[in-house]
């Protein structure tokens, strides 16, 4: 396990030698010293975790793109989250309006609910595109300060977060009302819902699908370089608006997908993404804004902290846990894990 | 015309004076004139408009100027400094909170079982509305300063942070202020003045030329307390805006580098700005606690008390103290006013759903994101931009 964790690390692109491993083991201890204290067991506190890795691989399907989107176009997205509820909520209309089959055992969903996630990834793409062409592109090219767009993004979330309670309203909503979800042990002590480990299973996929794309590809290559530094990639010849084309689709795409996920662990909720937006913006700056790899790794450190922590703090103090991390992190090292000091903070 | 018309009608000249004080400024004669002027008119209104018409008219100027405070203290950040601040609710809900808390006596009891509070020190309005804005001004200090020497994104994502923090701690922790149940009783200022018996401070033959006034005429006495609260804030943030230290935000907000080549503490004079806003913010939410009596974290959404403040300051006009406050009841009218016209859309509607009638109120969030996307888009600047220094 050691050696696999080595060369997952030095695959990384410039990871901070100490940065990532000493958050890692402060945090670990500080939590279960916490549990230690308040008389949770390790069955417990290892369900958590587990649960706290798929939550994170939720999170970092929104903050892979956030990151990127925030890197590509300097733009802090307000309303990413927004686009986790859209992508929710176009799951479950797709799944109401096709004909529904029965449930993939032991999952609590049909084929159907598959096949209504895989059109929502490049409809939210789409539309978070579109929402570019009409919103933020006039705005660089009028040459607006870059706050303005970020507020821009702000009254985006409002009025696409207005549009899901006029279409659903303000209650709580089920992908399969009603439908029980048992859990099962999958370790001694450990029990999972089947759905969670689908959910874990598709964030990896997902990611991995991401990293080969990043990586393998020129597109990729050219989203990282423009991430990394926009105006070094404009000069090395980089076509910037297909960058923001590709981003627009891949971050929305993840979104969507990542908010379907969640609605299918929890529930729906119109304000769902605006409570995961925190989280979110936690996960990138842990990672290093415009760093998607970084992103993953926040997501992760956030998740598993979230759902630890609940084993002695009311849950639904989740996203300020988010909140205490970043502020940490920014005390400590603004930059983030993966950053170079003095750079872009 | 009753002597209870009267009585509403010198009630409502107090802010009708302080409109025209403000509007003659710089004219001594025509300052002074502004006073008894404003009363007539104020008579005037009340003998000529319908007693409905009136008191909504009333209610609206009461919130509008309550929003009005709080578009002033986004001013301060934003207006003069370039802070973008997207948690103003965080220093709403503490001002509302802590005023509240100051201001009332703990429960005693069976009611004591209902009803839970960290303490209560039964002050009187005026102490609350200082602690509000003192502990707002802290709170501000304790994110601020982490935040405000990182480049400005940060500022915006740490504020919607602890937006959310305050709001979940007022809505989860019973035993600091009722949890999610209202925190009730919080006291009005001044309302003995409407009350049967007097104002025990107040010499007889005054409180029997008051008695008509009944509790349902508290807006009138409320509305010119608010009032004058808001010129206080206005009076004071003139001065603080126009002085070197307002001289020095403006230069941080156009061009942070060059003010720190001129040897400025620019990080320094973010946080003051930050902080001096925050505290504005705190009052704000303390006039809004006394108005409303009984206040829970859900008043504090960031839909209410965060985004239509940024609608009604953009609108305004940022850096301009009058336009802000002028944005607020414009967005304040708006945004009241479409509820009648989201009202009307309910049969069209009908046609498509039937569930979608039920949600019409929807449609104003919606309008008021849209608004907020083209005043960004066409006039950033707002109604009235920023005047014009020689």
């Amino acid at each position: 396990v050691r050696a696999r964790t080595a060369t997952l690390l030095a695959g990384l692109p410039a990871p901070n030698r100490w940065g990532l491993p000493l958050l890692g083991t402060a945090l670990l201890a500080l939590l279960v010293t916490a549990s230690i204290v308040n008389g949770v067991g390790a069955d417990r506190l290892l369900s958590l975790a587990v649960r706290g890795v798929m939550l994170g691989g939720i999170l970092a399907l929104g903050a892979i793109g956030l990151s990127l989107i925030f890197g590509v176009m300097n733009l802090p997205h307000f309303a990413h989250g927004e686009l986790m509820t859209v992508g929710a909520y176009l799951a479950l209309l797709l799944a109401t309006l096709l004909p529904d089959g029965p449930p993939l055992a032991p999952f609590s969903f049909s084929a159907t609910f598959l096949f209504a996630v895989a059109l929502v990834a490049p409809a939210v793409g789409l539309l978070s595109y579109l929402l570019d062409r009409g919103v933020y592109r006039p705005l660089r090219q009028r040459g607006s300060a870059p706050i303005y767009l970020a507020m821009s993004s702000l009254a985006i979330a409002f009025g696409l977060r207005a549009l899901v309670y006029l279409g659903w309203g303000a209650d709580f909503r089920f992908f399969y009302p009603g439908r029980p979800r048992p859990a099962f042990e999958l370790l001694p002590g450990i029990r999972v819902r089947p759905d969670q480990l689908f959910i874990l299973g598709l964030a990896f996929v997902l990611i991995v699908a991401v990293y080969l794309l990043l990586e393998r590809t020129k597109m990729g290559k050219a989203m990282r370089a423009t991430a990394d530094n926009p105006e070094l990639a404009r000069v090395a010849g980089i076509d910037v608006e297909r960058v923001v084309l590709f981003t627009w689709m891949i971050g929305g795409g993840l979104a969507g997908i990542g908010g379907a996920m969640y609605g299918l662990d929890a529930q729906l909720r119109p304000e769902m993404g605006w409570w995961l937006l925190l989280p979110l913006f936690a996960s990138v700056i842990l990672g290093t804004i415009g760093n998607p790899y970084g992103a993953l790794a926040g997501g992760l450190i956030i998740g598993v902290t979230w759902q630890v922590s609940s084993a002695f703090l009311n849950p639904a103090y989740g996203p300020a846990v988010a909140f205490v991390l970043m502020i940490l992190v920014l005390l400590v090292r603004p930059e983030g894990l993966f950053g170079v000091r003095g750079r872009r903070a | 015309m009753s002597a209870l018309e009267l009585l509403r009608g010198l009630l409502l000249g107090v802010p009708l004076a302080l409109v025209g004080v403000d509007l003659a400024r710089g004219r001594p004669a025509l300052r002074i004139a502004a006073v008894p002027a404003a009363a007539i008119v104020g008579v005037a209104l009340t003998a000529t408009l319908p007693p409905g018409t009136l008191g909504y008219l009333v209610s609206f100027a009461l919130m509008a100027s309550i929003y009005a405070v709080m578009s002033l203290g986004l001013n301060v950040q934003w207006g003069y400094t370039g802070l973008f601040n997207v948690g103003v609710a965080a220093f709403f809900a503490v001002g509302a909170f802590v005023t509240a808390l100051v201001t009332t006596t703990p429960p005693t009891g069976p009611m004591a079982a209902f009803s839970q509070q960290a303490f209560g020190l039964g002050a009187p309005f005026l102490v609350g509305v200082i602690a509000a804005g003192l502990v707002s001004g802290a709170v501000a200090w304790l994110v601020g300063r982490p935040t405000l020497r990182l480049r400005d994104d940060y500022l915006a994502i740490a504020t919607i942070g602890i937006a959310e923090v305050v709001r979940l701690i007022f809505q989860n922790e019973r035993w600091l202020a009722n949890g999610p149940q209202p925190l009730r009783g919080i006291p009005q200022p001044l309302d003995c003045l409407v009350a049967d018996g007097g104002c025990g401070w107040l010499p007889g033959f005054v409180n029997a030329w008051l008695a008509p006034l009944t509790p349902r005429d508290y807006p009138y006495v409320y509305l010119a307390v608010a009032a004058a609260l808001l010129m206080v804030v206005l009076t004071l943030l003139e001065r603080m805006t126009e002085s070197p230290w307002g001289r020095v935000l403006r230069a941080v907000r156009e061009e942070e580098s060059s003010a720190r080549m001129n040897g400025k503490d620019t990080a320094a004079f973010k946080l003051e700005a930050f902080v001096v806003g925050a505290v504005v913010m705190g009052i704000g939410g303390a006039l809004y606690a006394h108005y409303m009596a009984s206040i829970d974290y859900s008043h504090f959404d960031p839909l209410y008390a965060t985004f239509l403040i940024w609608v009604m300051l953009m609108l305004g006009g940022s850096g301009n103290n009058r336009g802000a406050i002028l944005g607020a009841f414009v967005i304040w009218a708006v945004w009241t006013g479409t509820a009648s016209l989201a009202d009307s859309f309910r049969p069209a509607l009908a046609a498509i759903s039937p569930d979608l009638p039920s949600r019409s109120p929807y449609l104003r969030f919606l309008f008021v994101s849209i608004l907020f996307l083209a005043i960004l888009r066409f006039r950033p600047q707002g109604l009235f931009g920023e005047r014009r220094r020689s």
